[in-house]
């Protein structure tokens, strides 16, 4: 079987393939996510209640950040087939979310204007 | 400079490029800077994966490719629905992104285990494994669910489903998935562990189901945001297996956003998450204040017309009503004929009008009516004393009075717009019928309230047409 032949180091835990270093630093992992909660509460707070619906669209398509880690599992070398397809259906999905998300983003929030427009 | 560090380096300035994006959002005037920084924040980080990926020794590029194209080729329409369809595009989004985490997660797992690796697979691991397959299939299932409600597809019940026993239920599930994921974390490599990890994954996508089912119209603001923050807190965990920051980071971001967005909602009709879940709205309230009959008083578009016409400042209360009835644009031409003459229109936003945050905002915004003249809830009532006429179009719980008065109302304490203190009322309601909450509305009942029954379109249209005719005549 292939993925039998798929070994690691010893102590080098995640194929560093874009991810990161071998070793997981998760306590560094959850201070950056401490610090990202607090960013991402302070700056959403002070979004304008105007515009919330843009900014689920928008935070749609920010989520679609798992296409990195669709990426990842994808593009594993000797992987077994049937994950490099979950992997691809990932980034279907993800990258869904990025298209339709910013697009939509977009289109909305041009409709927001000051002034009205010149009557037709 | 090591390909790992310019992968780093690319994320880092990603990282900043999503916090600006949404720093952006805070005003009309910069957002859609906001999205061009989200674009860039994107494509920085799909360009430095492939850099890592390609750095390691990757392949399968042009499956890669043709997934990214068949993504674009289905975001590209979903991103052209008309804007009342907003809600249901949304919750379709948001079951993506949770099938995405959903599958890496279990790519990831499998992997793992196919490879016998057991340094890989720490405690630390497993559980953010756990955490980030349960979170990912519940988003994808529950917003499946929320997409087709929102949708009105025919099969799916739009009334809240709740059978006896249904919180012990879901209760005695979650436990079920808690003890199978603790077992995982113990034995991550037990030959019985794909079938553990298997029974996960089935239970969060029956999860999914059973936590929307019991909900509401009314609640999906709250459910929307709450699966938009469970999106990205499965990025988070999925950050955590793969030992990614980027991910931690920009799925922190959107989690937060979903709280925060959760919260409002949740304040604006005074109740708390536990309750928006597991409280099954509309199923308590089974008496409705008594058998006293009351009359509604009708009123003609013609009388309706002259008295806004006749008025210094008319507001506009939208909900739901207006959305289904697409009611919008002739909301603008009334607007317009208001405005000409002389006539001060405001428009009364109460953050749960509508089936998501800011949706009565971008329908408005569609008909090109300014922004400034959108006032939030606590911002209108101030001046509603003021009003000569308050004019309602399809919305009806969020000015219903008894939210202040009646303590024996479902929505006791719910803010409202202080619709009732305006010198007169008019309400368009479709039908005599009572709101989405299945209460009766004593604003209608009130001397001051004129009912014009009918379709929002037509009635508001009809109003049009009284104001435009008058002008010609004169």
């Amino acid at each position: 079987m292939m993925r039998m032949e798929h070994t690691e180091t010893p102590g080098h835990p995640a194929p560093a393939a874009g991810g990161g270093h071998g070793r997981l630093d998760y306590m560094g992992a959850l201070f950056v996510f401490m610090l990202a909660t607090f960013i991402g509460v302070m700056v959403i707070q002070r979004v304008s209640r105007l515009l919330h619906t843009p900014l689920m669209s928008l935070t749609n398509a920010i989520s679609a950040i798992a296409v990195v880690g669709a990426l990842i599992v994808s593009a594993g070398k000797d992987y077994p087939g049937y994950i490099t397809a979950l992997g691809l259906v990932a980034i279907f999905c993800s990258t869904t979310n990025i298209v339709s998300g910013f697009l939509i983003t977009d289109r909305m929030l041009k409709m927001f204007k000051k002034r009205p427009e010149v009557a037709k | 400079m090591s390909a790992e560090t310019l992968v780093q380096l690319l994320y880092l300035v990603s990282t900043a490029l999503f916090i600006l994006s949404l720093r952006w959002m805070s005003d009309p005037e910069t957002a859609r800077k906001g999205v061009f920084s989200g674009v860039a924040a994107m494509l920085l980080a799909v360009a430095g994966t492939l850099a890592g990926v390609m750095a390691t020794g990757g392949t399968h590029y042009w499956w890669i490719l043709g997934a990214f194209a068949l993504g674009a080729a289905v975001g590209y329409p979903l991103a052209q629905v008309p804007l009342t369809a907003v809600p249901q595009r949304t919750a379709l989004s948001h079951a993506f992104g949770g099938l995405a985490a959903g599958l890496v997660g279990t790519a990831k797992f499998f992997l793992y285990y196919g490879q016998r690796n057991e340094a890989a697979l720490t405690t630390f691991i497993v559980v953010a494994l756990v955490a980030e397959i349960l979170l990912g299939f519940l988003t994808f299932t529950g917003s499946l669910l929320a997409a087709g409600k929102l949708q009105e597809v025919t099969w799916i019940p739009q009334r809240p489903v709740t059978y006896p026993g249904q919180n012990l239920t879901n209760l005695a599930l979650f436990g079920v998935a808690l003890a199978l994921g603790v077992a995982l974390v113990l034995h991550p490599l037990a030959p019985w562990a794909p079938w553990a990890f298997g029974g996960v994954i089935l239970l969060s996508l029956a999860f999914g189901v059973l936590l929307i089912i019991p909900i509401g119209g009314a609640d999906m603001p709250t459910v929307i945001s709450i699966l938009n923050s469970y999106a990205g807190l499965s990025a988070v965990a999925m950050g955590f297996v793969l030992n990614n920051k980027l991910l931690i980071t920009a799925g922190a971001l959107d989690g937060s956003s979903g709280l925060i967005l959760s919260i409002i909602m949740c304040k604006a009709m005074n109740r708390s998450f536990f309750n928006v879940l597991f409280g099954a709205f509309g199923q308590a309230q089974t008496s409705s204040a008594g058998g006293e009959q009351k009359a509604y008083k009708s009123d003609t578009v013609e009388s309706a017309a002259q008295v806004m016409e006749q008025a210094s400042l008319v507001v506009i209360v939208p909900g739901y009503g207006m959305a289904v009835a697409q009611a919008q644009h002739k909301v603008r031409e009334l607007y317009d004929l208001l405005k000409k003459r002389g006539v001060t229109v405001k428009f009364a936003i109460h953050p749960v009008a509508g089936r998501m945050p800011g949706h009565m905002n971008v329908l408005l915004a569609e008909a090109e009516i300014p922004y400034t003249d959108l006032v939030e809830m606590d911002e209108i009532n101030g001046d509603l004393p003021q009003a000569d006429v308050a004019l309602i179009i399809g919305a009806n719980d969020v000015v219903n009075p008894a939210a202040r008065a009646d303590k024996t109302s479902p929505i006791y304490g719910m803010p409202i717009i202080d619709a009732d203190k305006a010198k007169t009322v008019y309400a368009i309601k479709r039908s005599k019928n009572p709101g989405f909450a299945g209460i009766d509305n004593e604003l209608y009942f009130l001397d001051k309230t004129f009912m014009l029954f009918g379709d929002a379109k037509s009635v508001v249209g009809e109003l049009a047409r009284k104001l435009a005719g008058d002008n010609s005549g004169h």
